[in-house]
């Protein structure tokens, strides 16, 4: 039987397709919710020997990364009229296939980087592709609450490579991480409902006056 | 077993007609509606057999031919599977190509039929259903090579057969991820929800049922029947990937599919009943989709 | 102790301020902060401690000009803000006020961290903290400014921390992400994870510090926010931004990577040099002109960071005046915006007559700004220039000559135009009380007097904060 950590892994990388993939902004946060909840059994998967730091940890990120800040994002779009992505800068069928390239990409580069032993083969080359896959969407999508989803993805790929370096790394700093991703994508939020009421939208390319 | 593998051939093929009904039961159940009894394809089937054809005076032989050649190739695919997990009926090295191509072929014929007719809903529905062929092919080959990887053999008898029970456990979520690809692949290949609603009567919606409108009859049988075995086979692929897990006999395996194509049809139904037809620019998203699960199953075992 | 609380007064100070309801002494209370915060700096320069620092905090010789950067500019900027949030009309600004201690906060723990995550969750803090300055205003190019600010600097601090666990996982001996172990333990590094960290932590640092091509957000973020905002920014956050690169170079020096870090430092500063002069021929607004004037100074910096030897020197000198003088220029021209209105430079003429205080500011930030004598940053200017062509890289001193030259055009195209002139019909002399002077001209002041006489113990941590970067004094 697989390990569990492997299975949680698995199961980030399908919720990185499911973002990729879906055209509705809710089934977006609701992806992101998804892959905070798998995130957050990932250090007890990880170290069974639940310590207090990595029982905190799991629950911190279970609050913030599965429960508040999805809540929170669907609060801030609740206005806008418009609850579905356009066709984004590469489409979605491009951005599918982006993402599948960037999942074999990262496990083919990932053995090669000789990094020192994690307790699981798949960390890396997972939070390597979630990175890139975080940074594809922030990038190529139009809506500003898609961009936002995308950092979420993005930091959250940072975090799994922070749990592969967990002895080099004490876990009061990915605690510490924890809080600048929550009052990171707070703000976000605030910015995005500020935007929807400004301008009726949450096009960010219309955010165009501003250039030289 | 010698026999097991002709008579399980025979229960598919007699049981095929059964699997839509199913799904449809099922789907009228949990719409709160009583639906049509189970067997109602085979009355359908022999109805149509015992009318009278007409074929319009545009048509060539393609017409004729088509119906014929879908069934024929659906029947040569059929003998590829190894409907009791251990031996198929016909099977060399490559047949997994063979399988797919056979199935192709007869689409094609179908779709040189579709536009034969001259009209322009049955060419309408043709480019649909070759457009979404294109997604779909490519998830399928990604599926099977996920098993060929695992068994290391090119022969679908070993593929789906005891080398698959031997690599099961070590290689399971990626046999998954390809069950659940292949899952999405059947619902494209039989034009089912979210592919296709076979329930809708207007053709401007249709795919697959529009391209077949003008075919009546004994012709109108075969491919409703085809369509019945294309179902059966796929959902007998899907299902082996998890029957395969358990290493029981020819006879007990054979068994084991057939109530798991039932499970399989019930399982049809209840996506049927859960989600709504996809917006037609968003099906190819869905295949690539399953491509990606698939190839993302495959970059599992490669590493 | 000291240290601690340096880092948490304000922190406290600014929760203490949120959520406190009277509205009359809270900017008071700011500059209270300021005060204390400036008094534990000088304080620190008293009694330094001369031995490599142990653990997650502790000063050493860069860490103690970026703080003195902070502290200084923190100063003046909650000075103007006695009549800056007068004039703006914002009731109570109790968001404004809290922010900015946060800030405080967050920059004194960038600057006193030697553990390397530690300096990022302060740049992140400061990051955030920022945020909702920039949408003072709250109006549809202010928002759109905190878009473009929230997501760059987001994802170049999210590539910092990626760069920041690549350097733990190239970490063998000593105690993980300590910034003394690291550099002791130097030789034991696995060199392929330090440069792919180097990348990165490159990439996230330079992104905040506002190198080309990572600096788009810049410009409209420095044009829209607050003018003592932007004064922060300019002075105090880039150097905090600075400090993290800087300490990353440190390890690399130790760990003889000079000569990889060498090509990206270069790349980055010269962009950043082309680009700021480019943008600045032609520009229209004052404080977007200043914004540029920030990355070309940046540019610089990353140059010298890669030079190396007296460079290293040079850099922790520019970044001294570099701090300063930006927020003296950028407090001058809030002047000139709460005069007229807008940064739009047509909007305004003749300032010398209307404000002569400001006026002078103007100019003499001017000729700061772009390195003439005698102020500061001519000397900082001309080190680095005189260890680029010591290390055999003319050619690079010569780009840099030109690229200044050019800057220079611009800058004083558009500045001497809104100082000199007449002013429009009915637009008479205006007050000049002194919060808003007194800050741009204590800090104008101390960059003309770093330009004539650096004191020795100056001299002396400078000498070692070079050191550490891999270099020595000129």
């Amino acid at each position: 039987m697989q390990p569990s950590h492997d299975v949680l892994l698995l199961l980030v990388v399908l919720t990185n397709f499911w973002v990729l993939g879906t055209t509705r902004l809710s089934s977006m946060i609701r992806a992101a919710a998804m892959q905070g909840l798998l995130l957050a059994a990932l250090p007890i998967a990880l170290y069974p020997h639940a310590s207090l730091h990595i029982v905190g940890l799991a629950i911190g990120t279970l609050l913030v990364k599965a429960i508040v800040l999805p809540h929170f994002l669907t609060r801030a779009i609740r206005e806008a009229a418009v609850r579905r992505e356009i066709e984004p800068l590469i489409g979605f069928t491009a951005s599918l296939i982006l993402g599948a390239a960037a999942v074999a990409l990262a496990f083919a580069i990932a053995p090669r980087l000789e990094l020192p032993g994690t307790p699981s083969g798949m960390l890396i080359p997972v939070a390597l592709s979630t990175v890139i896959i975080g940074l594809l969407v922030l990038t190529t999508r139009n809506k500003a609450l898609t961009q936002v989803v995308g950092y979420l993805i993005l930091e959250n790929g940072i975090y799994v490579f922070g749990l592969s370096q967990a002895e080099r790394v004490p876990f009061l700093v990915e605690v510490g991480v924890l809080l600048d991703v929550f009052a990171g994508v707070f703000i976000m939020g605030i910015v995005v409902f500020h935007i929807n009421r400004e301008f009726d939208s949450l096009d960010s390319a219309r955010l165009t006056e501003l250039r030289d | 077993m010698t026999f097991t593998p002709v008579l399980g051939l025979l229960a598919v093929l007699l049981l095929a007609p059964a699997l839509p009904g199913i799904a449809n039961r099922v789907k009228s159940a949990l719409t709160g509606r009583r639906g049509a009894p189970m067997l109602q394809l085979y009355a359908d089937l022999g109805k149509s057999w015992r009318k009278g054809v007409v074929y319009s005076p545009t048509t060539t032989i393609l017409f004729r031919l088509g119906p014929v050649v879908l069934v024929c190739t659906a029947l040569l695919a059929a003998g590829l599977v190894p409907l009791d997990g251990t031996t198929s009926p016909i099977r060399f090295t490559g047949d997994l190509v063979a399988f797919a191509g056979l199935l192709a072929l007869g689409r094609f014929m179908l779709v040189l039929a579709a536009l034969d007719t001259g009209s322009s809903f049955e060419g309408m529905g043709a480019s649909r259903e070759v457009t979404f062929a294109v997604f779909a092919e490519p998830a399928l080959f990604l599926c099977f090579t996920v098993f060929v990887v695992a068994t290391g053999d090119l022969r679908l008898q070993d593929m789906l057969g005891q080398p698959l029970a031997h690599t099961w456990l070590a290689t399971a979520p990626s046999l998954l991820l390809g069950a659940a690809s292949l899952f999405i692949v059947s619902l494209a290949e039989t034009n089912r929800v979210p592919i296709d609603d076979p329930l809708t009567h207007l053709e401007l919606t249709m795919v697959h049922e529009v391209m077949v409108l003008d075919h009546s009859g004994p012709d109108l049988a075969l491919i409703l029947y085809a369509s019945a075995l294309k179902m059966a086979l796929f959902g007998s692929l899907v299902v082996r990937v998890f029957v395969a897990g358990a290493m029981v006999s020819a006879p007990m395996a054979l068994g084991l599919l057939l109530i798991g194509l039932v499970v399989y049809a019930m399982a049809v139904g209840v996506v049927e009943s859960v989600m709504a037809r996809l917006r037609m620019n968003h099906v190819p998203q869905l295949l690539v989709a399953a491509s990606a699960t698939a190839g993302f199953g495959l970059i599992l075992l490669l590493r | 102790m000291l240290l601690l609380t340096l880092i948490l007064l304000p922190a406290a100070t600014g929760a203490v301020a949120w959520l406190s309801p009277s509205a009359r002494w809270r900017p008071r209370l700011l500059l209270g902060i300021a005060a204390i915060h400036v008094a534990g700096t000088a304080s620190l320069w008293w009694t330094q401690d001369r031995s490599a620092p142990e653990g997650w905090l502790g000063v050493d010789a860069l860490g103690l000009v970026v703080l003195t950067v902070v502290s200084l500019v923190f100063l003046a900027v909650s000075l103007y803000s006695l009549r800056f949030l007068e004039h703006a009309k914002v009731q109570g600004a109790r968001v404004f006020i809290s922010c900015l201690l946060a800030f405080l906060s967050a920059a004194t723990l960038v600057a006193l961290a030697h553990h390397f995550a530690l300096v990022w969750i302060g740049m992140e803090a400061t990051t955030l903290a920022l945020a909702p300055l920039v949408f003072f205003r709250r109006d549809r190019r202010s928002l759109e400014a905190v878009w473009k600010y929230l997501v760059l600097s987001s994802v170049g601090i999210a590539l910092a921390l990626f760069g920041t666990f690549f350097l733990a996982a190239a970490q063998v001996e000593g105690r993980p992400l300590i910034l003394g172990d690291l550099v002791q333990n130097a030789a034991t590094l696995r060199p392929g994870l330090l440069r792919a960290a180097f990348v990165f932590l490159l990439v996230g640092y330079g992104t905040k510090m506002g190198l080309a091509p990572l600096h788009s957000w810049k410009p409209d973020t420095y044009g829209e926010a607050p003018s003592p905002v932007a004064a922060l920014m300019a002075g105090a956050l880039t150097s905090c931004a600075f400090l993290g690169l800087a300490r990353t170079v440190e390890v690399m020096a130790a760990a003889h990577q000079a000569a990889f870090i060498r090509p990206p430092l270069f790349a980055l500063g010269i962009a950043s040099l082309v680009l700021s002069a480019g943008f600045m021929i032609g520009q229209t607004d004052l404080k977007r002109l200043l914004a540029y004037s920030s990355v070309e100074h940046m540019g610089i910096l990353a140059i010298a960071l890669g030079i190396g030897g007296a460079g290293a020197y040079g850099a922790a000198l520019h970044l001294l005046n570099n701090g300063l003088i930006k927020g003296s220029i950028f407090l001058a021209v809030g002047n000139v915006v709460l005069l007229s209105g807008t940064s739009e430079a047509s909007a305004t003429r003749g300032v010398l007559r209307r404000a002569p205080l400001t006026g002078i500011l103007l100019i003499a930030g001017l000729f700061a700004v772009t390195g003439s004598p005698p102020f500061g940053l001519f000397v900082s200017e001309f080190t680095i220039l005189g260890a680029a062509f010591h290390a055999g890289l003319t050619w690079l001193a010569i780009v840099m000559l030109l690229l200044l030259a050019i800057v220079f055009v611009g800058m004083a195209r558009l500045i001497l135009g809104v100082v000199y002139g007449t002013p429009e019909a009915g637009a008479g002399p205006v007050a000049e009380p002194f919060p808003l002077v007194a800050g741009p001209l204590v800090l104008g002041g101390l960059v003309l007097i770093l330009g004539l006489y650096i004191p020795p113990v100056l001299q002396d941590t400078l000498a070692r904060a070079a050191g550490a970067l891999g270099g020595g004094t000129p």
